[in-house]
């Protein structure tokens, strides 16, 4: 191996290493990670290979292969019989689509709240921070609790209530970037120059802060997964038959000490995706700022 | 001939509480009180002052970034109309602005050719196609070549960058540049080159500078008028070369003795007790009475007008003569 390595081309090594200082060997992993998980979420209904809910009573809590399991389920079944595999590919495209639009939801939500806040000042400014104060100080466990008791439990109102979830930070962001963007240096400049206000923040300010909100999408994608879990085991986010992560791993933790994989497998796939994405949001931090390329 | 800008009683109050207590009183700050200047197409006026004596609040008075609170300002004759209004828009092609610190003032995110063609995009002139040809006529103009044209602003070097700034306010072809310190955050060998290149830009294009400064030799150097200012008003005006050469307010002759000269030989380096006084508490009477070597009692009780001395300069002096 070492003799391989010293024996190669200098030059291949040099391109080797500054492929990968660009793309180190973690994000690719990460990369790697996510693009499995939008594979299984895109063709989850070719994938799996039973139907998520379908039963099979004679062959309940079967353990998975390499624990005494067989093939036929490789991740093993349920207390239904229902296979796991089939579940978990289908939990995740639920658990990614609600993760995904909950933070495109914030972070437009968000921004824009913060963008207003920073143009006009004064009452406006003042009415959307004390929003920003209140959704900070109250627990949103607790408003969606209320949310979903209130007007029952349907998968938009649920997304848009994981949207609602951290606009807060995206605002605070967005205003005080815009706030300073604006007081000096390329946005007065551009603003001198006669541009609109629509020209200021889409093509200058945007850009320039969009580092810092791609970054804290990266953490709220993960809160998002994990808001939703959260919420699905305690039996208030996604209800059966539809299945997510977080629900399954509700269901699976009363056979914990039966069948553990019930709650292993979706929660190390909860615990990848997270850590996946801050990994990426690290790298994309770096490879978005032209100063550091 | 009319005037390109005329400038007529400029003053910017803001009200600012004082101290820091909580029930403190209120009080106007006047960072910009009864400023009147008049400027002439192709020429140079220079503004000079130290920290804190309202330059720059009058260079924004002056482009209609900031409200008046009072006076009048005459671009080509027409009162300048509220900012943001599209008249104002409109008139952001005969007056543009050179920053003091060319990187803030550039978006480090786009390429310096697209910064340089974004008046011509903001204000819907030309084909893109055109655009370009223009803006790489512009870079060449301040001594760019068309390679820079891709690159990114903290790729360039200092004075490149403020090239680009010009480059980017030229390409509106305006009348009147607005240099707020051009050349102060720039090394000095750099700073002797941006100016030579706007004396070129002036000559070529008869472009009207607004310039300020503190470095009182390069005013002198390429302005064809000095205003001296304290806090927040002139208190001299006049030919450069007679005002440095012969102060009459001595504010002036305080700065004048502060140029740095290669021999001190019979000159006397006078160096004023004390700290300009704040802006909130200016002194009654002259606002330069405290500091002031020459002061009399009547500078304590009354505030000298800017008035006409024998040489045409003007001097808001009671002892001048």
């Amino acid at each position: 191996m070492s003799t391989a390595v010293t024996g190669a081309n200098p030059i291949q090594r040099a391109r080797r290493a500054r492929f990968l200082e660009a793309w180190p060997l973690l994000t690719l992993v990460a990369l790697a990670w996510i693009a499995l998980m939008l594979v299984i979420a895109i063709g989850a209904d070719w994938l799996a290979p039973y139907h998520f809910s379908a039963l099979d009573l004679r062959a309940r809590l079967l353990p998975p292969v390499g624990f005494g399991g067989t093939w036929r389920h490789a991740l093993g079944t349920d207390e239904l019989g229902r296979d796991v595999l089939s579940r978990l590919i289908v939990s995740i495209r639920l658990s990614l689509l609600i993760a995904f639009f909950g933070t495109l939801i914030a972070a437009t939500l968000g921004t824009a709240m913060g963008f207003v806040a920073a143009h006009f000042r004064g009452k406006t400014e003042w009415l959307i921070l004390m929003m920003i104060d209140f959704q900070a100080s109250v627990p949103f466990l607790i408003v969606a609790l209320a949310v979903l008791a209130f007007f029952g439990n349907s998968l938009v109102l649920f997304v848009v209530l994981m949207g609602l979830n951290s606009w807060e930070r995206y605002a605070r962001i967005a205003r005080g970037l815009t706030i300073s963007a604006n007081e000096q240096g390329y946005a007065s400049a551009i603003r001198q120059l006669g541009a609109s206000s629509l020209r200021v923040y889409g093509i200058h300010v945007l850009p320039n802060i969009a580092s810092t909100l791609i970054v804290s999408m990266t953490i709220t994608f993960p809160e998002t997964i994990l808001l939703e879990s959260g919420l699905s085991f305690l039996g208030l986010g996604v209800q059966p038959p539809l299945s997510s992560l977080g629900n399954m791993v509700g269901y699976g933790r009363e056979y914990l000490t039966r069948a553990s994989w019930i709650l292993l497998f979706p929660s190390a796939v909860i615990i990848l995706t997270t850590l996946s994405i801050s990994i990426i949001g690290d790298w994309l931090r770096d490879r978005l700022d032209p100063t550091l390329r | 001939m009319t005037a390109l800008l005329e400038a007529e009683g400029l003053a910017r109050h803001y009200q600012v509480r004082k101290g820091s207590r909580l029930f403190s009183r209120p009080a106007t700050l006047r960072a910009v009180d009864g400023v009147s200047f008049t400027l002439q197409p192709g020429r140079t006026l220079g503004l000079v002052g130290e920290s804190g004596c309202g330059k720059t609040t009058t260079a924004k008075l002056v482009l209609g970034l900031l409200p008046l609170s009072a006076g009048e300002i005459r671009l080509q004759g027409e009162t300048l109309p509220k900012a943001g209004s599209t008249r104002w828009r409109e008139l952001r092609r005969t007056m543009q602005m050179v920053y003091q610190d060319p990187l803030a003032a550039l978006d480090r995110r786009i390429a310096v050719g697209r910064q340089v063609m974004e008046p011509l995009a903001i204000h819907t002139i030309g084909t893109p196609a055109e655009r370009r040809d223009k803006a790489l006529a512009i870079l060449e103009s301040v001594g760019l070549q068309a390679h820079h044209f891709a690159r990114y602003p903290h790729e360039l070097s200092g004075g490149q960058r403020q090239r680009i700034v010009l480059a980017r306010a030229l390409i509106l072809s305006p009348r009147l540049l607005v240099c707020d310190e051009p050349i102060s955050a720039l090394d000095v060998s750099i700073q002797a080159q941006v100016v030579n290149l706007l004396l070129a830009l002036q000559a070529k294009m008869g472009l009207a500078y607004l310039f300020i400064s503190h470095d009182l030799r390069m005013v002198r150097q390429v302005s064809h008028e000095v205003a001296v200012m304290y806090l927040g008003r002139i208190v001299e005006q006049g030919d450069p070369d007679r005002l440095f050469a012969a102060p009459a307010h001595p504010y002036t002759r305080a700065l004048v003795s502060a140029i740095p000269v290669a021999t001190r030989k019979g000159r006397q380096r006078l160096i004023l007790k004390g700290d300009p006084p704040n802006p909130i508490d200016v002194p009654s009477g002259c606002a330069f009475h405290e500091r002031c070597p020459i002061a009399v009692a009547r500078c304590r009780a009354e505030t000298p007008l800017l008035r006409p001395m024998a040489d045409g300069r003007h001097v808001a002096c009671h002892l001048a003569a």
